[in-house]
């Protein structure tokens, strides 16, 4: 069995959160253990420079769970980190919208910018994420090597890494934490491992200067998501950060047609200010994303976590790369760094992740009839209202909207929820409601305007 | 409270959990400080005073009890809620995460014991 021993060298590859929080809790467990490691992060960005090299491309959400989960670890994210604390999520779609607070309402969503902001971003009040992130595996002992990763090669059964312009490092354990948008993944392909990079999708972010003020009126401390009958779009998002909104589209081959019929729709429109012109954004990208997780994230002395291995679909990618992260930080230290320790008990870990993904494809393709449907959107929209306007009831669309929409629960227990005889007879009665011949277009339109 | 702030503020004295209610939740001290109090015989007895960092709630998350003080916010206080269906889902999956709590309750009683030896001796 292979393990790390005293004055063990670990290799990262990528500061992105996966490769920090791997580095963090690293340090950690060998603390507890008395165990004495050396972790090198290899990364190429600069986390304090605006627009893409500081950024690695995310819609910038920090989903309750993890925010409650770091806060239990003892990682609280300060407020110049956080570019808004998110209350509530506003609901849009063609027959009206509705806004779901939070339980307590309190602020337990995080948005965060990855880097330091879009391009040209002059501000400084604010820290990148990635850097906040960094700057905790820093103060661990982690040691930061700039630059970029060249050369992979395996020495005696050791990984070694060579960056741009450097001399080839032996480690006893490499962690692969780059994102799927990366040609470090080729480094990969002629080794004789048996790793596939994940299945990935486009989405398309963009970002649009607001000011503080606008942000304020027009978006509030909600996320607003939309929900809408436009082909291959699947969903969308917008984001209030500090001065910007960060527009988010998920779907089917995202091209310049479909970002255009998203921004020119009458939904979006309405979220934002008259003069708000949906050419005039100051930094876009169409990163992929990771929807079908490698089948073999790991072997000997080698680890995949994050993106580059398995995430989580659509939702609370960063909690799924602190998810594996730890995982893989808590096999190496405890348990080993063999193909076989790790099979054992980080393997485990990244199916539950793919197992949990399967049922919210399951999900999501649900979520694509209803965009079919306008009765039952309606319905959908109605049960919610109605739930908002009384709190005392059981809030179960507007619960499972909220944990489906934040990623704030695993797909299994929103599947389980909206499953529930409870949940079904409530939907089931309000698309009665909506499809009674007898209800005039009068009485509809109204109880839509009372939403 | 700012914008880019996470959590809920409570102004000084507002009581944040009561003794004997119920608990689904903890609580993370973001920002100030909370003092911690147990009614005897209509009498208040200051247990701890919380500071940024540390957390409290967290018994009745674990022993199914009701809330054993009451905490009320020493000058304004920002906390973070933790639920517990979240937390206890999480341990379940990572029973690490329990670590760092263990590691508090644990500082607690020795301050407890401390405490108890104090008394005894100056009885």
């Amino acid at each position: 069995m292979l393990n790390l021993e005293d004055n063990s060298r670990v290799a990262v590859i990528g500061a992105g959160p996966a490769g920090t929080f791997f580095s963090y809790f690293l340090y950690a467990m060998a603390e507890r253990v008395g165990l004495d490691v050396q972790v090198d992060i290899f990364e190429s960005r600069d986390f304090s420079k605006a627009g893409p090299p500081g950024c690695n491309m995310c819609g910038g959400i920090v989903s309750e769970s993890l925010v409650q989960t770091l806060a239990t670890e003892g990682i609280n994210l300060p407020s110049t980190v956080i570019q808004r604390g998110i209350d509530s999520y506003v609901l849009h779609m063609d027959v009206g919208s509705v806004k779901i607070e939070t339980p307590l309402q309190e602020k337990r969503i995080g948005a965060v910018h990855r880097g330091a902001g879009p391009r040209g971003n002059l501000e400084t009040q604010w820290e990148s994420f990635d850097g906040f992130l960094l700057k905790l595996a820093k103060d661990k002992g982690t040691n930061v090597v700039s630059g970029r990763v060249e050369e992979i090669r395996w020495e005696n059964g050791r990984p070694t890494v060579k960056v741009r312009g450097g001399e080839p490092r032996l480690y006893d354990l490499l962690v692969v934490a780059v994102g799927v948008n990366t040609a470090t993944l080729k480094l990969f392909q002629d080794l004789d491992i048996k790793y596939d990079p994940p299945g990935t999708t486009k989405t398309f972010i963009c970002e649009y200067a607001l000011g503080k003020e606008k942000i304020e009126d027009y978006l509030g401390s909600s996320m607003h998501t939309y929900l809408l009958k436009i082909p291959r779009l699947e969903f969308a998002a917008m984001i209030p950060k500090g001065e910007y909104a960060t527009v988010c589209m998920l779907g089917k081959k995202i091209d310049k047609e479909l970002v255009k019929s998203f921004l020119n729709s009458p939904e979006m429109k309405r979220c934002l200010p008259p003069d708000w012109d949906s050419q005039q954004e100051v930094c876009r990208c169409m990163p992929k994303i990771n929807i079908k997780g490698s089948a073999h994230p790991f072997g000997d002395r080698l680890i995949f976590v994050g993106d580059c291995g398995i995430s989580r679909l659509y939702k609370d990618g960063i909690g799924a790369a602190y998810k594996t992260a730890k995982a893989a930080a808590t096999t190496a230290v405890f348990t080993g760094i063999s193909e076989d320790a790790l099979r054992q008990r980080f393997w485990p870990k990244c199916q539950k992740l793919e197992r949990d993904n399967r049922i919210g494809k399951m999900i999501f393709s649900s979520v694509g009839l209803i965009q079919s449907f306008p009765f039952v959107r309606r319905a959908i929209l109605r049960m919610v209202s109605k739930e908002q306007q009384n709190k005392e009831r059981p809030q179960r669309m507007s619960t499972s909207l909220w944990d489906l929409f934040t990623g704030s629960a695993p797909y299994r227990e929103v599947l389980m929820r909206m499953a529930h005889p409870f949940f079904l007879s409530r939907l089931f009665w309000n698309i009665m409601i909506e499809l009674w011949p007898f209800r005039s277009r009068k009485q509809k339109r109204r109880s839509h305007e009372d939403q | 409270m700012k914008t880019s702030e996470l959590g809920k503020i409570f102004a000084d004295g507002e009581v944040i959990i009561r003794q004997g209610d119920a608990g689904e939740v903890m609580f993370e001290i973001l920002d100030g400080q909370v003092e911690v109090l147990q009614e005897r015989e209509r009498e208040e007895v200051r247990l701890a005073i919380l500071d940024k960092g540390d957390f409290f709630g967290e018994m009745a998350i674990f022993e199914r009890e009701k809330r054993s003080a009451t905490v009320r916010a020493h000058g304004q206080v920002r906390v973070l809620t933790v639920d517990k269906k979240i937390l206890l889902r999480r341990i379940s999956e990572d029973p690490s995460l329990a670590l760092r709590i263990l590691e508090r309750m644990s500082h607690r009683i020795r301050k407890m014991d401390n405490e108890l030896v104090r008394m005894r001796i100056e009885k």
